[in-house]
């Protein structure tokens, strides 16, 4: 691919700034700190090799999408990123995945430590049953041993204000999650990863199950996110990808067939297939 | 298909049609007899203990000893306190290893093979007869310490218990949407965590209808009890004291000579059957076209 052969020698103690391959452009300069990137990173589902291969990297304090049509492993590969993919019974990962210079699927690294600094929001929303709106805010934190009553407030109350549902349900914050519209409930979802304090957010299809104004809503907030953390989100919406990605991976049937600015990606693709898929002639 | 052939079958399609229609209307009315034949052994149940019951309940039967064999009067209080206590020692031996198997079960993966065996010995310890259940309790928690007690009641019933709760509570759990699980494992949190505080508490409903089934059933039992808390005529309120219950007493006047201990027993089958029948009405009220969450 493009980026190859830069990594030679690094080995897994790899820097965030130590001036690997930029891509192609200009404009701000985004690239100085990469945050996450796989590695030559295979996945499985039993017998079935969902992912080959891929190499990526992505950047601190972006959005960066991937896109591809419907089967070709974009979700699986992003699972992969946190881990996640391995809790589906008969799945498998190999390669590595290095997240601020360290692989992610070394033998010490902990699952559990990995997606606390690398959350995830899920393509349905999914409050958690049973559990209030501040409930579902804070039960992360109160699990992980955070005990103290007004931290735990402060924290849901600036979390909900961050994804903009706070003024929506600040008067009703014991009312079940689940009594909340879709599109409020996929927020109350972002607004439950952030107060982990995550650096990256994972998203798989965020808006896919949302209609168009709750859709447009989290567009407009993933923009804003991206100022105080990383965002990679999947998505087969390739005008979403346009609007509000920084950098564009375009994966099919399991192999990394493009990657780069999002502007580049969409107006100057440098692979036939790219050029095809974006244009709608496949997928 | 040859147009003769269609035609003919069309003829015999029509002239069958009758026959066809009534062959239906038979099989409906010999269906619907069976079902009503395969309940109505609990109408009828229910029909004689309450005629032949309802005349011995009354607050003395509730609240009183046994009057002493040819004295009218008495009642079943201590084997209705008995019972309580029985199967509270049930549950407090039961349900925590139940509830342990229920989740083990339920969160370890379809091709384990420990899991497999623990799923099929739940099956076949809920098929052993409850009569060898209360010799096992007998070899166990009588013999070793000298004497019948409420607490080898207690175990023996929670024998009944286990399996009961195990796969109930399994099945429950099994219900729960994959992406609980999923957004609980995202926030970082352990898998036992995510287990006990997150899947757990959606499940709360389903998890006390699987404890009532199982109270239910054990509550009804009398082999089991037979040889291990045995009977008393006395209040009792210790663990290491035979003690009566509602089962074993009903069997020990239905088997005495007396007329008035005859109606006694009566008395204490209704009393039993509502018990039991109002806690598998109630688990299934509350288990009832609920989805996991509500």
């Amino acid at each position: 691919m493009e980026h190859n052969g830069s990594y030679s020698g690094h080995n897994g103690s790899y820097s965030s700034h130590n001036g690997h391959v930029s891509l192609v452009g200009h404009g701000d300069n985004f690239e100085s700190q990469t945050i996450l990137e796989s590695k030559d990173l295979d996945a499985w589902f039993g017998s079935h090799h969902v992912v080959k291969s891929v190499s990526l990297h992505f950047f601190s304090r972006t959005v960066s999408a991937i896109i591809g049509p419907s089967g070709c492993g974009k979700s699986t590969f992003l699972r992969c990123l946190n881990r996640m993919h391995e809790e589906i019974p008969g799945a498998r990962a190999k390669g590595v995945v290095n997240f601020q210079g360290k692989n992610i699927y070394d033998m010490f690294s902990e699952p559990a430590n990995v997606r606390r600094h690398i959350g995830m929001v899920f393509q349905k929303p999914n409050p958690f049953p049973a559990m209030s709106i501040f409930e579902n805010v804070i039960i992360g934190l109160k699990l992980a041993g955070v005990k103290k009553g007004y931290v735990l407030n402060d924290i849901a109350e600036a979390c909900l204000k961050q994804v903009g549902l706070w003024d929506e349900v600040k008067d009703k914050l014991s009312a079940p999650g689940l009594s909340l519209s879709g599109g409020q409930q996929q927020r109350l979802c972002i607004a439950r990863a952030l107060a982990m304090a995550p650096e990256v957010i994972l998203m798989d299809e965020p808006t896919s199950a949302l209609d168009p104004i709750s859709t447009a809503r989290i567009e407009e907030l993933l923009v804003e996110l991206k100022k105080t953390v990383s965002i990679v989100i999947v998505t087969h919406n390739m005008q979403q990808a346009a609007r509000i990605s920084d950098t564009t991976a375009f994966l099919l049937s399991g192999d990394l067939v493009e990657f780069g600015r999002t502007g580049e990606i969409f107006t100057n693709p440098r692979k036939s297939e790219t050029e095809r898929y974006i244009t709608g002639r496949f997928g | 298909m040859e147009i003769a052939t269609k035609k003919l079958l069309l003829e015999f399609m029509v002239t069958t049609q009758a026959k066809r229609k009534r062959k239906n209307i038979f099989a409906n009315l010999v269906l619907s007899i069976l079902a009503i034949l395969a309940v109505s052994p609990l109408v009828a149940i229910l029909g004689f203990l309450i005629s032949k019951g309802i005349g011995a309940l009354s607050w003395e039967f509730l609240t009183s000893l046994p009057a002493p064999y040819g004295e009218s009067g008495g009642g079943m209080g201590h084997s209705i306190v008995g019972t309580f206590i029985l199967v509270l020692f049930a549950s407090l031996l039961g349900i925590p290893v139940g509830f342990g198997a229920g989740i083990f079960l339920a969160e370890s993966s379809k091709e384990s093979r420990f899991a497999s065996i623990v799923r099929l010995c739940a099956e076949m310890l809920a098929g052993v007869p409850s009569i060898v259940v209360g010799l096992f309790a007998y070899f166990v928690a009588v013999l070793p310490f000298g004497g019948f007690s409420a607490f080898a009641g207690g175990f023996a019933l929670s024998v009944i218990m286990i399996p009961v709760i195990a796969r109930t509570s399994e099945e429950i759990l099994r219900l729960v949407p994959v992406h609980v699980r999923e957004a609980g494992l995202a926030l970082g949190l352990p898998r036992w965590q995510v287990v006990m505080r997150i899947v757990l508490r959606g499940s709360r409903k389903g998890l006390f209808t699987a404890v009532l089934l199982a109270v239910a059933r054990a509550s009804g039992e009398t082999a089991p009890l037979l040889f291990t808390a045995l009977n008393s005529r006395l209040w009792s309120f210790s663990a290491t004291q035979p003690i009566s219950s509602l089962p074993v007493q009903i069997y020990t006047y239905a088997t005495s000579p007396s007329e008035e201990w005859h109606q006694q027993a009566w008395g204490g089958a209704l009393l039993l059957v509502l018990l039991v029948l109002g806690m598998s009405l109630f688990a299934r009220f509350l288990f009832s076209g609920k989805k996991y969450g509500t």
